[in-house]
């Protein structure tokens, strides 16, 4: 029963969510709020359930002064003062008249996350801007057809989607400037390939559904 | 000592920018000036790498570098045209009569906020100038932080704060849900049953903006920001295909290239993709922005990468010959 059990409400829950969509009326439209309140509820708990875990993991890794476990403290600090900020902030913005929240500019919580958390994600992200021009000077040569068609769709849309495409090519006709070319790229060959990626998609989760459905994919009941 | 002298100069020009007097802007003449040293010192690089010398990838990252910041001091002027995305956004926004009631979904963190803040501030300046309500929500736990960053912004601007618009009445922030797509899927049916309260703790029955708004069927126009999963995509899939609900959206340019089927098919009502989505929306709007001083930077980066990629045809080549040679 440890096996058929699961596979009974896997069947009965993927069934019921295929019905509620193709049948939006009642009963079947209350298994639509029903799921989306559950899903809704699960995943507050997941928020929960992954910073727990990662206090658990950072605390371990500080009382075993495993690898790079300063990194660990880090984030315990870090995790544990915009928690403070936005707790002491909602808890002072409830008896305000009229009541102020603790994402108000102004707060303790807003400041870190204006002058901490923005900075220091924005620069991460920013880092990647080198990684990209360095990829694009080792990867984009012309080794091949396809290379080199790559080589060139790249060399359209990178110009064309930045003002200095039309700057450069603003003498033109229209349909001749880079602007035109490279919206021309991503409307058709792109969108043709996005498509193909998308039908792909979507046959290969319909598949591995009905499979998982009809309890012949068993993996998600390993472990 | 050697290997770190790039980042060495890159960090002394850093701070003698930060150092210099604000807001400093150079004339045309040094811009063009400085244009053109970049251009040449990137056609020295090709000579030397068609001499057989190549070069590192740190001397990519100078160059990026270089090409990123020294835009924000120039002074150049480039014809931003609008995109049919843009425009077709632009226009359904502007369809729109006073008083409509528009969704603006905040599916964004701040990595992708100088793509998404821009087109944040654009439409909110744009939608408080015409008088349209606002409603405010999230995927994405920092994004009604991102919109109440947004509205603290253009409720500066004298023409907005003149009109003296009420939090509850003329824009609410319903803050962030967990869920993901089946949160748009059970505001198909309630709003209030994913959105009970406001970030304010308001009831959602208490807020004047909310009354009469039970789900999409009461909503003129969703404004989606999306940095990834969940936003446009979801928001397509469910609130226009089950719902018909009308979404335009502003992408991360990552994200854009993968909604553009949705743009064919006309489930999406218009797109602004990246930071050129994100200047051309705010010439659209004329809610000139970051976004349009961005661009520069964004210009003359891809020009570097472009040139970069030249050069490394060139060391392809070079390669090539050298091994030709070696045969013979």
């Amino acid at each position: 029963m440890k096996r058929e059990i699961p596979l009974i409400i896997t069947f009965v829950a993927g069934v019921a969510f295929v019905l509620q969509y193709f049948i939006p009326h009642y009963p079947f439209s209350r298994f639509e709020n029903i799921f989306s309140d559950w899903f809704a509820i699960v995943g507050a708990f997941a928020i929960w359930l992954g910073a727990l875990s990662l206090m658990k993991l950072s605390l371990l890794n500080i009382s075993k002064k495993s690898h790079d476990w300063p990194i660990s403290l880090v984030i315990i600090i870090c995790f544990l003062s915009i928690v403070i900020a936005g707790a002491i902030d909602g808890y002072h913005g409830l008896n305000n008249v009229p009541a102020t929240s603790f994402r108000d500019p102004g707060t303790n919580f807003d400041w870190l996350y204006q002058n901490v958390y923005t900075p220091l994600s924005s620069t991460m992200f920013a880092i990647l801007a080198f990684f990209v021009a360095s990829a694009s000077y080792r990867a984009f040569r012309a080794r091949n057809t396809a290379a080199t068609l790559l080589l060139f769709s790249a060399f359209f849309v990178m110009i064309g989607r930045v003002p200095v495409g039309d700057y450069l090519s603003g003498w033109l006709p229209e349909r001749m400037q880079l602007s035109h070319w490279a919206n021309w790229l991503m409307a058709f060959p792109n969108t043709a390939g996005q498509r193909a990626v998308m039908i792909g998609i979507a046959l290969g989760t319909v598949s591995t559904s009905l499979r998982i459905m009809l309890g012949i994919e068993r993996s998600h009941l390993e472990g | 000592m050697k290997k770190y002298y790039y980042w060495f100069i890159l960090i002394a020009l850093i701070i003698v920018l930060i150092l210099l007097p604000k807001p400093l802007i150079v004339s045309p003449t040094v811009s063009t000036t400085l244009t053109v040293l970049l251009g040449l010192a990137l056609v020295v690089v090709l000579v030397l790498t068609l001499r057989g010398h190549m070069i590192g990838r740190r001397t990519v990252f100078l160059f990026i570098g270089m090409s990123l910041t020294l835009p924000f001091f120039m002074n150049f002027q480039m014809p931003i045209k609008v995109s049919p995305e843009v425009q077709t956004l632009f226009d359904a926004m502007a369809k729109l009569p006073s008083g409509s009631k528009v969704l603006a979904a905040f599916d964004y963190d701040p990595p992708s906020a100088p793509e998404l803040q821009p087109q944040a501030e654009a439409f909110m300046a744009y939608a408080f100038k015409h008088d349209l309500k606002v409603i405010i929500m999230g995927l994405w736990p920092q994004g009604p932080q991102q919109a109440n960053m947004a509205i603290a912004k253009v409720l500066q601007q004298p023409g907005i704060r003149a009109k003296n618009l009420r939090y509850g009445v003329d824009y609410v922030n319903l803050g962030f849900q967990s869920g993901n797509e089946f949160v748009i899927q059970r505001m198909g049916t309630s709003f209030s049953g994913m959105f009970p309260r406001d970030i304010y703790n308001t009831d959602y029955d208490k807020i004047p903006l909310l009354n009469g708004v039970e789900n999409f069927s009461n909503i003129d126009f969703v404004f989606n920001l999306s940095a990834g999963y969940p936003g446009t995509v979801e928001w397509v899939q469910i609130a226009v295909d089950r719902y018909g609900v009308k979404v335009g959206a502003g992408n991360t340019a990552v994200q854009a290239p993968s909604v553009y089927p949705y743009l064919s098919s006309h489930k999406l009502t218009g797109l602004a993709g990246g930071m050129s989505g994100a200047a051309e929306f705010e010439q659209a709007t004329k809610e000139i922005g970051k976004a349009n001083t961005y661009i520069l930077s964004q210009s003359f980066s891809h020009m570097v990468v472009i040139a970069f990629i030249i050069i490394g045809n060139a060391a392809l080549f070079v390669s090539y010959r050298k091994s030709k040679q070696k045969g013979a």
